[in-house]
This record gives structure tokens, C-alpha cells and sequence, in this order.
């Protein structure tokens, strides 16, 4: 992974300097014209973010059961880079919205929910700071609960008609649209594995400096 | 134990959806939020600033995210090189 | 009665002892909660009436804000006592200790709401008592959700140095699904005439949370506590 790692990052940029010029030959959508072009970049946020928060609750979980200090790396990487797609997703949903609904936030369950995730992971990152002895654990148990919450996200925007675009979208969308997005996601995804194991490498040299000053002693 | 605990969350997720079905064959009325369609002429935003900001945005974001873990590891791989030449031949790796 | 069912009593036990006999704590959150509800109503009171459904907001708000204090100060009489090492040495299954804490948090918090509830009925002129059962069974579910996710943070604060403002920090952004559906049931009965149907929806999914959230914090109890 480690001589693969530059490598994948100029293929990631690469993917990222083309991108916009697939998105700008994608067809206009009919309603909301070039705004609706932040959807390429929008909904594949969220994907890299659920992907990290995943990662997160599952490493999360293999370290409080399986106690590997491996897995509560992974973990603490995972955690900020679904901070930092989660704060895209909620940059660009807003400048999209101010433009087709009227408004910057509509205070819709889907957009509340997804700002309850991103709160519930920074929350997380300030546990892992801020936490004291036995912070790491405290932090695991937040990061499963909050995976768990996720689905409750999903079920909300189907029970609760809002202006939200719903959850069939993805899978209907028309004419030249799909190739564009779905370049688009596995950029993002590309860009998340690469952010996730850049921090945790980040991690494990901090690791190894704490195994050094205690060898000192 | 385990499984026992993971057949009950499996019957809970299941159960969540039955009763998410029966709420998307008859979607309850709920008037909070009415799609606007339209916006009148005058309210108009010009799409472009939108659209830059949020790549930029993206861009942005990403790059200086790179650039605070290369900062870090900047310094913890620092330490370590300080602490490594301090401890000499005591220190094996 | 099986060994999990008897510890389970048995803690439940005996933290409603040492609340029957000094009410410190149901009496400061019931306090404390009429207080936001008056806070919030100066609010949202709009030429002598309260907006409508800011009741059913209202109420909620207080359970949770009343209800993160309550937890608080369960685990400070714990602290306070040392006996939480007690709990964690007793040949006993962890996740029975759990479910003793649960059940006693669940009972205070219910405790509290039976005298909230007619208060905000009465300050509001809200029609919180057309479906009483199914104002119930919102509130019930309602607070075993936030109760079981909290009790477990709780327990797991309890030896932090910060534990005041992290319960907060780790409880509000979990338990908010448990607010909307709570609000939005209560919203539901509050109209005219009450819509039964959504207040049924809502239970359903607080039900599910419960379900879920109770299994995970069960799982995760005895991870937790061990040091």
C-alpha cells in the first residue's frame, strides 16, 4: 500500500482535474439548470462520508471487542476524514439549495439528519481529545452508536415527504448523466481510502513515538 | 449470547422496515414542506458563483486537509529522528 | 427468577430505595424542567397564546434537558459513594447491572413526566389528554430510547474528568432522532382532530430505536466498563 500510495494520489487528482469537464458535458437537468451540476460532487461526498463513517464504526467495534491498537487507528483516521466529506456535503448541499428551493437550509429531516451524523462524529473527534483516560473507548462506543443511527437516516426521508430529493434518484437518472456521477463517486471513494490512510500512517508514527519514549524509560 | 443479540437487531431492523411499508403505500400528509416549483423572476440567484464556490470548496478543503497531515507527520517524524539520535546504541528499532 | 432477572431487581432496587427516601433527584429534575418549560415558554408566547405545537417542543425539550441532569447526578451518587467499583466486582453479569441502572433511570425519568405532562396541558391550554394512550406509549418509548443510550454514556463517564459537559456532547446528537419522533407524535395528537395514524408511525419507529440501541449498549456494556 505504502509504495502504491503516490501513485493512486496522481490518479485521484488526475480523476479530479477531468471530472469537471465530464460534468460539464453531462445534459443540463431540466428544472434546475447549472446549479443542479453540485450534485456531482454533492451526493458522492456523502457516499465517501457514509464509506468513512463505516469504516469508523466497524474498526470502532473491532477494537473494543478484539482490543487490536491497529483498529482504533484506522478508526481515528476514519473519524476526520468523515468530518471533513460530511462538512463538503453540508457546504455544497446549502450553496445548491439556496438556489432551487429559496432557502439555505431547510430544516428537512434528510439535511437535519445528515448534520446530526456529522455532529455525532465531531463529537467524536472532541472525545478523543478532550476525553481524558480511556478516551478511546468512550470515543468506539460513539462511533458505533453513531453507525447505527445512519439507517435511521435513510428510513426518515422515505416516511417523511419532504423537498428532498428521495432516495430513487440515483438509480433513474436519465440520458448522460450516470457516467459523470458514477466517475465522480469512484474519485471520491479513490480520495477517501487514500485521506484514510494517509491519517492513519499519521497515527501509527505517533504510535511508534510513544513506544519509543517509553523504551527510553 | 451474541447471536442471540444479533437475531433480535436483525428483527428490529427487518420490523423497522414492515413499518416503513405500510407508511410508503399510503405517505401520511404532511404539509410542512410544499416543493417549490418555481422561483419568481425576481428572486433569481445567478447559478455560477454557486457552482464555483462549491468545487472550490471541495478543492480546497481537500488540499488543506493533505496539508495538515504532512505537517504532522512532520513533526511526530521529527521527534522521532531527535529521539532516535539521543538514544544511540541503547535504542533498537 | 433467572440470575440476570434477580441482579437486574436488585439494583433497580436499590437505587429506588435511596431516591424513595430523600427524592433529591426527582424532585430537582422535576424542577428544573418546569424551569425550562417557563424559560421556553416566554419564548414562543405570542400575544397570550403559545405558538401552536411549540408545546409539543416544549415538552420534549424538557424531558431531555431534565433527563441528561438526571443521569448526571445518578452517576455523581455512584462517584460520590465509590460504589461503582462495588457494582463492577459483584459476581454478577455486567449487562444485568445495565439493565438494574436502566430500568431505575426509565421509572425516574416516567416519574417526572407524570407531573410535567398535565403542567404543559395546563400552561398551554394543550389538548395533550385526547389519545392518552398513545401519549403514553410516545412518552414511554421515548425515554427508554434516550434512557438506554444515556445510561450506558453515563456509566462510562462516570470516572472522566469531564464528564459534565461530554454526557452532553456524546447523548444530544444520538438521542435527537428520539426528540423528532417524539415531537412529531406529540405534534400529531396536539391537531384537531388527533391523527392517530402518524402518532402510531412515530411509536413504531421509537420502538425500533429502542429495540436497536438497547441491543448495542448491552453488547457493548462489558467491553466498556473493563479497564
Amino acid at each position: 500500500m505504502r509504495r502504491a500510495f503516490v501513485p493512486l494520489l496522481a490518479i485521484a487528482t488526475a480523476m479530479f482535474v477531468y471530472a469537471p469537464i465530464l460534468i460539464a458535458n453531462a445534459p443540463y437537468e431540466s428544472t434546475m439548470g447549472l446549479v443542479q451540476k453540485i450534485f456531482y460532487f454533492h451526493v458522492p461526498s456523502w457516499f465517501a462520508m457514509f464509506t468513512a463513517v463505516f469504516v469508523c464504526g466497524v474498526e470502532s467495534a473491532i477494537f473494543l471487542f478484539r482490543k487490536k491498537p491497529s483498529a482504533d487507528r484506522i478508526a481515528a483516521a476514519a473519524g476526520e476524514v468523515a468530518v471533513l466529506f460530511g462538512l463538503m456535503g453540508l457546504v455544497t448541499g446549502p450553496l445548491w439549495g439556496r438556489k432551487s428551493w429559496g432557502v439555505w437550509w431547510p430544516w428537512d429531516a434528510r439535511v437535519t439528519i445528515a448534520l446530526l451524523v456529522e455532529l455525532t462524529f465531531v463529537g467524536y473527534l472532541l472525545v478523543r481529545k478532550f476525553g481524558g483516560p480511556g478516551a478511546d473507548k468512550l470515543a468506539a462506543a460513539m462511533a458505533i452508536f453513531g453507525m447505527f443511527n445512519v439507517p435511521f437516516l435513510y428510513v426518515s426521508v422515505d416516511i417523511w415527504r419532504t423537498i428532498h430529493p428521495k432516495t430513487t434518484v440515483v438509480p433513474t437518472l436519465p440520458g448522460g448523466m450516470p457516467g459523470p456521477f458514477w466517475f465522480s463517486v469512484a474519485a471520491f471513494l479513490l480520495l477517501c481510502g487514500l485521506l484514510m490512510t494517509a491519517r492513519a500512517h499519521l497515527e501509527h508514527q505517533r504510535a511508534a513515538l510513544d513506544a519509543l519514549y517509553l523504551e527510553e524509560e | 449470547m451474541i447471536t442471540r443479540l444479533c437475531l433480535v437487531l436483525f428483527g428490529a431492523l427487518f420490523s423497522l422496515l414492515l413499518s416503513a411499508g405500510p407508511a410508503l403505500a399510503q405517505p401520511p400528509q404532511q404539509n410542512e414542506f410544499v416543493p417549490i416549483n418555481t422561483l419568481p423572476p425576481s428572486d433569481q440567484l445567478p447559478s455560477a458563483p454557486l457552482l464555483v464556490a462549491a468545487y472550490a470548496f471541495v478543492w480546497l478543503a481537500t488540499m488543506f486537509y493533505l496539508w495538515t497531515i504532512w505537517r504532522r507527520l512532520g513533526k511526530v517524524e521529527a521527534e522521532i529522528h531527535a529521539l532516535e539520535r539521543r538514544g544511540g546504541a541503547g535504542l533498537h528499532r | 427468577m433467572t440470575m440476570f432477572g434477580r441482579v437486574a431487581f436488585l439494583v433497580l432496587r436499590k437505587d429506588a430505595t435511596i431516591e424513595i427516601k430523600s427524592l433529591e433527584i426527582l424532585s430537582t429534575t422535576l424542577f428544573f424542567a418546569l424551569s425550562c418549560v417557563l424559560v421556553f415558554a416566554f419564548a414562543f408566547v405570542k400575544e397570550g397564546s403559545i405558538v401552536a405545537d411549540a408545546s409539543a417542543g416544549i415538552l420534549w425539550i424538557a424531558i431531555a434537558f431534565a433527563g441528561t441532569l438526571a443521569l448526571g447526578r445518578t452517576f455523581e451518587r455512584e462517584r460520590y459513594a465509590e460504589t461503582v467499583r462495588a457494582l463492577l466486582l459483584a459476581p454478577a453479569p455486567r449487562a444485568a447491572i445495565y439493565v438494574g441502572k436502566l430500568l431505575g433511570i426509565v421509572l425516574l425519568l416516567i416519574s417526572a413526566e407524570v407531573m410535567l405532562v398535565p403542567l404543559v396541558a395546563l400552561l398551554f391550554s394543550a389538548s395533550l389528554f385526547a389519545r392518552p394512550l398513545l401519549l403514553a406509549g410516545l412518552l414511554v418509548a421515548g425515554t427508554v430510547g434516550f434512557a438506554a443510550v444515556g445510561t450506558l454514556f453515563a456509566a462510562m463517564l462516570v470516572r472522566s474528568r469531564t464528564r459534565d459537559i461530554m454526557l452532553p456532547i456524546l447523548l444530544y446528537p444520538i438521542t435527537v432522532p428520539v426528540i423528532i419522533a417524539g415531537v412529531r407524535g406529540t405534534a400529531a395528537l396536539l391537531s384537531s382532530p388527533p391523527d392517530e395514524a402518524i402518532a402510531g408511525m412515530w411509536i413504531g419507529l421509537l420502538l425500533c430505536f429502542d429495540v436497536v440501541f438497547v441491543t448495542l449498549a448491552l453488547w457493548t456494556f462489558e467491553p466498556l466498563m473493563t479497564e
